[in-house]
Order: C-alpha cells, then sequence, then structure tokens
C-alpha cells in the first residue's frame, strides 16, 4: 500500500518486536484499556489496522496515539502476548521522528507545569511526545 | 545488606522527604541504601521500541555500577524500577539490544549482560527482611487504619518480567500494610492506570481515573490509599479532595510505623 509517509507496516512490526497475525481478535485488550474512551481506534482495532497496513491513518489519528497511558493492561490481559502496546509505541515513535512533529516543544512547558508536578511527568511525556 | 541505590530524580527533587523516609526505615530494619555516584534519570517509561538504544544507557550504566560493586540494585520508585528491570530484561535475552548497548558502552569500559538482581523496596521488606520482623520493628501500629494499596501500573506489569506478584491479584502491599498493624482494604481498581503523564497536557483523564479509583477504595471502606510510584502520588493527591481518602508515599506511612519519622 502506498503511504504518504514511507513507513511500512514491516518497519513498525520490526521496530515494535510485535506480530500481529497472532492477534485473534478477542478484544480483551480493549476491554482492558483505561483510556478507551478517548482513542478513535482502540487496541485491538489498532493490531488490526496495522496487519492490514493501514499505517497512514493511524499516525494520523493523534487521539490513539497520544491518548494511550502506557499502562500496559493490554500487554499483561491478552491471551496471545500480541503487545498492542509496543504497537502504538511504535507508530507514535514513527510520527514523532518526522521532523517538525513533535507533539510536545519545550514552548509548550510553561504554560502545564505547576509546583507539585513530579519530575518523572515531565521526563516521561518528553520521552512519549518527542524524539 | 548493602544496596546499590537509584533514587530517581523525582525521589531527588520533589520527593525529598519520601526518599529520607526510604532510608531511615531501611537503617531501622537492617539494610542500608548506597546511592550510586552519578546516577542519569532513567526517561521514566520503558523505551518499548528494539531501535531504541540510547535511551537505555542510563539504566544500564546503574546496573553496571551494580554489578561492579556485587550488589543488588534496589529502588523505591515504581517507575524507576520498571524501566531498569526491563531493561535488564532486555540486556539478558535481547540480542540486538544487548548488543547495540554494549557496543555504546565500550568505550567506558563497560560490558554488561543481565548480571546484577533489580529489586524493589517492598521486595527486600518481603523477602530480605520478612514481615514478620517488619511487624516487629513497628514502634507505632496503625491500629484500625484502613489501607489501600494502589498498584497502579509499573510496579506489576509487564509480570513476565517483573515478576514481583500476581499482577491481577497482588498482595505485596496488603501484607505490608497488616506488618505495620493496619487493616488492608482491597478494591478492584487498584492495579487500574491513573492515567500517568497524560497529565502533563490533559488534566481530564487523569481526573476521571483518579476519581473512579478512589471512589472505589471509598466504597470498599479505605480511609487511606499508599503508593510507590510518585507520578501515581500526584495523580491520586491532586484529585483527591472532596472524597475523603488520604493519599501517602508507602515510605511516609512505614516510617511513621517504625517511629522514624522524625529525624533524631
Ligand atoms: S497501554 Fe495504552 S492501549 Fe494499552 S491498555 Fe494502556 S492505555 Fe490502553
Ligand atoms: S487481547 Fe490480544 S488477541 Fe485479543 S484482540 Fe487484543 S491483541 Fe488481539
Ligand atoms: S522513573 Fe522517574 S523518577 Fe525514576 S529516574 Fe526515572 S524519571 Fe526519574
Ligand atoms: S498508575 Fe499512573 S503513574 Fe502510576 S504507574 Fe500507572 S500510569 Fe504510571
Amino acid at each position: 500500500m502506498a503511504s504518504n509517509y514511507d513507513v511500512t507496516k514491516e518497519e513498525i512490526e520490526e521496530i515494535a518486536g510485535v506480530n500481529p497475525l497472532r492477534c485473534m481478535r478477542c478484544g480483551r485488550c480493549s476491554a482492558a484499556c483505561p483510556s478507551f474512551d478517548n482513542m478513535k481506534y482502540h487496541p485491538h482495532q489498532f493490531v488490526a489496522m496495522v496487519e492490514n497496513g493501514e499505517i497512514d491513518a493511524l499516525m494520523e489519528s493523534e487521539s490513539s496515539i497520544y491518548k494511550c497511558m502506557s499502562c500496559m493492561a493490554c500487554i499483561e490481559r491478552c491471551p496471545r502476548q500480541v503487545q498492542p502496546a509496543r504497537l502504538i509505541e511504535a507508530v507514535r515513535l514513527a510520527v514523532v521522528r518526522k521532523q517538525g512533529q513533535n507533539h510536545l516543544t519545550p514552548d509548550d512547558i510553561p504554560a502545564l507545569l505547576d509546583p507539585d508536578l513530579p519530575q518523572q511527568a515531565l521526563v516521561s511525556a518528553y520521552r512519549k511526545f518527542t524524539k | 545488606m548493602v544496596y546499590s541505590y537509584f533514587p530517581g530524580c523525582t525521589l531527588k527533587n520533589k520527593a525529598k522527604d519520601l526518599d529520607a523516609y526510604g532510608r531511615r526505615s531501611a537503617e531501622a530494619l537492617g539494610f542500608t541504601l548506597e546511592e550510586i555516584p552519578e546516577w542519569q534519570c532513567c526517561g521514566g517509561v520503558y523505551p518499548m521500541n528494539k531501535d531504541e538504544i540510547a535511551v537505555r544507557l542510563s539504566s544500564v550504566r546503574a546496573l553496571a555500577y551494580a554489578k561492579d560493586h556485587d550488589q543488588e540494585l534496589i529502588t523505591m520508585c515504581s517507575a524507576c524500577h520498571n524501566v531498569i528491570k526491563q531493561v535488564n530484561n532486555d540486556m539478558a535475552h535481547d540480542e540486538y539490544i544487548s548488543e547495540h548497548a554494549n557496543n555504546y558502552m565500550k568505550s567506558e569500559g563497560v560490558e554488561y549482560h543481565g548480571e546484577t538482581k533489580v529489586v524493589h523496596y517492598l521486595e527486600v521488606l518481603r523477602d530480605e527482611i520478612g514481615y514478620d520482623k517488619v511487624k516487629e520493628a513497628v514502634r507505632n501500629p496503625l491500629k484500625g487504619k484502613k489501607i489501600g494499596a494502589y498498584y497502579g501500573c509499573l510496579l506489576l506489569r509487564p509480570s513476565d518480567v517483573m515478576a514481583m506478584d500476581n499482577a491481577e491479584n497482588p498482595s505485596i502491599i496488603e501484607d505490608l500494610i497488616k506488618a505495620m498493624g493496619a487493616d488492608p482494604i482491597v478494591y478492584a481498581q487498584r492495579n487500574e492506570c491513573c492515567g500517568g503523564y497524560l497529565t502533563l497536557e490533559d488534566k481530564a483523564i487523569p481526573e476521571k481515573r483518579v476519581k473512579t479509583i478512589l471512589q472505589n477504595a471509598k466504597e470498599q471502606g479505605a480511609e487511606m490509599v499508599i503508593t510507590a510510584c510518585p507520578l501515581c502520588y500526584y495523580n491520586l493527591k491532586k484529585h483527591a479532595e472532596g472524597t475523603g481518602v488520604e493519599v501517602k508515599y508507602f515510605t511516609e506511612v512505614l516510617a511513621d510505623a517504625l517511629g522514624v519519622k522524625e529525624e533524631n
């Protein structure tokens, strides 16, 4: 399938270390997902779309890649060890690695700070939202 | 017993007291946290992709330091623990990651293949000291206090690597609560995510998660919840108002029970 971004499903599967063919579409990952309501494509759909090579659509879906909390519930509760969150991370990384696509820039930070916020929130968000 | 201690940037800054309570409690129980010199922030979240090598190196350096000193590596922060333990697992079992990371580390004279044992403070209490000993050391038993454990995500998942406890039905914190003389409250949301780092750009998501978590804890009778993750702590505390549930870091409650909360 032609891609606007030159990112193939093979690359996503490779850097994620995930084989979406293992998925049996049981939906347990999506049932476990605490961010289900916030995401356009839910974890089980995300897996299916990678398998179908619909990478562009995933890369363009901000809610699906940035509202994942990396809580690993989908990884823990999948009966087939598919690890959907790793695919989400791979697509997110493909997006932020594209120049100028950082979801968060240093200019955005001051407005987001509050005095009790732990460093951990900042470094984690930075790791997830920038390259 | 002396451990190589990785405090993490949060316990060094915003959560300094929590670090001090943990160190004093350790001394009271007979183990020592020896801080790894010049440790670097682990990044806060485990890099799930294979080709992210550079971000794993701060963990590898800390792990290699512990190996050189023949010590186990201990953390008090769930996030540091999660990152370092998963990176350790990569170094032991993922050839691609191990080879590439070791290539980087050569210039520093380091070769590392996952030899160090990574333990969370809670595991030391349970497995090395033993909860019976903790119980004996308690000076101010928290009698009748109803406390819920909040595990969040990072202590337990992924369970095949973290291997601390049953990820769906854990008891390591409940058993500590018992040892401190309080009553553990079990509630379904104790291992469901609080919203984590999304708090930075969208407060509404953690707010909704935390209300669900704390309401559930309260319905089951909890007056307080305790956690081992500074980010859980922040999110829970931020949105605890009006729920009537107190939120504390586990080291504070422990130091209190052991009678070492105030420096003497
Ligand atoms: S890791 Fe992301 S996708 Fe998976 S359950 Fe958690 S929030 Fe949902
Ligand atoms: S839980 Fe696993 S097998 Fe089931 S739909 Fe999700 S990824 Fe597929
Ligand atoms: S997990 Fe947190 S606190 Fe621990 S070092 Fe890493 S980012 Fe800093
Ligand atoms: S519960 Fe929240 S802060 Fe804690 S581990 Fe999960 S996402 Fe991180």
